[in-house]
């Protein structure tokens, strides 16, 4: 019998505030993050969630995950310790670029004091599966235990992985998501460099006008159960994952095949997994970073892989607010599309105004709007090196 | 780099790095042991290198690994002045 997956608790850093709660609540209300061509969490406080020891032996991306995944937790009432067998609890977090705060601030010292003053700590903090060991650590999570890295689809490979754990018996439990913290000057300069980052440092997804991404930081953890694990204890079940596709584009290092052909497989075989048509899709939360060729070749995959359908589903990008989170955002996303699908609601793709040619879709423009038809939600994420991977998600009735 | 350090300079200094790596202030004296503070070899690394940077005292890998106390850091770190 097939192993069902559903979600049992959420927690979220994000620039708008700490709190998945805050997220939806803030970006559903039309606030946007987004100052000075920069997303930051302003609201988050280690010191709020982490001791001394913690923190000077945790990367800032680090950080944001052990306090999302706090929230996650006691949002599934784990506080008082996990409730499972805790060699059959995973944990998978997804990350793009990992303790880059670190690896720059240690280069520092090694050009300027030399080798022998690099930190001990150095390797342990900036390693890209960090956050995934300091959370086991911090939690007892003895099942299987990693990162994922597919820059800004991390987060989503992180939650479908988290997903095959549980289906296939490894787990009955996992802790997942992504996290990510890269506006260092190094990271900046580089996505500058490359024209991947908006000059004018605005975002506005889908409209004429839009000239790259506004990169933010935060993390997203999910907490995900067996159904019958999560019955049998009572918990209260927000939602859950129904699907996962994931497919490579093999066409170029940073562009999206034009045509969106990998995107759209991605969406299909999601959909294919849940087992959904897609007639029954009711919100499309967009990978919508505000880059020409992504915004473009999305809306092309959304209407390769929708059909006629595509032109009816509310497709919004919660990168309009908080800007692109990267690694984080596949896993911010899916928290958001998860709200989105329970409270109804389409929250906007802020500051989008002028239509472009061929992007077409429903951009959700303005302000939020209830949902209509189906139970089915989708959550894109794209990622630099041509990964693509997509959530077909549900909330609980 | 000071070649004048004094025992009680270094004692501060020892004191003031084992708070920076998170512990407790009150629970540190010659007598307690680096496990008991949560104090471990990746600390211990750390403490070497400052000891090395601001009293020109070289301690190896081995010779931290080995150190159970506050109080057996500080003599060795003093035994090892230049």
């Amino acid at each position: 019998m097939t192993r069902r997956v559903v979600i049992t608790g959420v927690g979220a850093v994000t620039p708008l505030g700490v709190g998945a709660r805050t997220l939806h609540d803030r970006w559903t209300a039309g606030e946007c993050a987004i100052e000075d061509g920069l997303a930051r969490c302003t609201e988050f406080d280690p010191t709020d969630h982490l001791s001394i020891k913690e923190a000077r032996r945790s990367d800032r991306y680090t950080q944001l995950a052990i306090a999302a995944c706090g929230e996650a937790l006691s949002d599934a009432g784990w506080e008082g310790g996990q409730p499972h067998d805790p060699a059959r609890v995973g944990c998978v977090i997804g990350t793009g670029i990992g303790g880059i705060n670190t690896l720059e601030s240690q280069h520092d010292v090694l050009r300027d004091r030399g080798p022998g003053a690099v930190s001990p700590l150095a390797v342990p903090v900036m390693m890209s599966n960090a956050a995934a060991g300091v959370l086991a650590m911090r939690h007892g999570l003895l099942g299987p235990c990693f990162g994922t890295v597919s820059a800004c689809a991390a987060g989503a490979h992180a939650i479908g992985a988290a997903v095959r754990l549980v289906q296939s018996g490894d787990a009955d439990a996992v802790v997942t998501g992504g996290s990510e913290s890269a506006m260092t000057p190094l990271a900046m300069a580089a996505f500058a460099g490359m024209g991947a980052t908006s000059p004018t440092g605005t975002c506005r997804p889908f409209d004429a006008r839009r000239d790259g991404f506004v990169m933010g930081e935060g993390a997203g953890v999910l907490v995900l159960e067996e159904e019958e694990a999560a019955r049998r204890r009572g918990a209260r079940v927000l939602g859950r994952v129904l699907g996962f596709g994931a497919t490579a584009d093999a066409y170029h290092l940073t562009a999206p095949e034009p045509g969106g052909g990998g995107s759209a497989r991605a969406i299909t075989r999601a959909l294919e997994d849940a087992g959904a048509e897609s007639a029954e899709v009711a919100y499309v939360n967009a990978h919508g970073t505000s880059t020409p060729l992504n915004d473009r070749s999305e809306t092309d995959a959304l209407k390769s892989a929708l059909g006629e359908h595509a032109a009816h589903v509310p497709v919004s990008s919660t990168k309009s607010a908080i800007g692109h989170l990267l690694g984080a955002a596949g896993a911010v996303e899916a928290i958001a599309t998860l709200l989105a699908l329970r409270d109804r609601v389409a929250p906007p793709t802020l500051g989008y105004e002028q239509p472009d040619e061929g992007l077409d879709l429903d951009y959700v423009p303005g302000a939020a709007r209830p949902l209509n038809g189906g139970r089915v939600g989708i959550s894109n994420s794209f990622g630099f090196g041509g990964h693509n991977a997509v959530l077909c998600l549900e909330a609980a009735a | 780099m000071s070649t004048t350090a004094t025992r009680e300079e270094i004692e501060d200094r020892v004191v003031s790095a084992l708070v920076t790596f998170g512990v407790e202030p009150s629970e540190i004296n010659r007598d307690a042991a680096f496990e008991q503070l949560d104090v471990d070899s990746l600390d211990l690394v750390e403490l070497a290198q400052i000891v090395e940077d601001e009293y020109g005292v070289q301690l190896k890998g081995e010779d931290v690994q080995n150190l159970r106390t506050v109080g057996d850091a500080l003599d060795l770190i003093a035994a090892r002045l230049p």
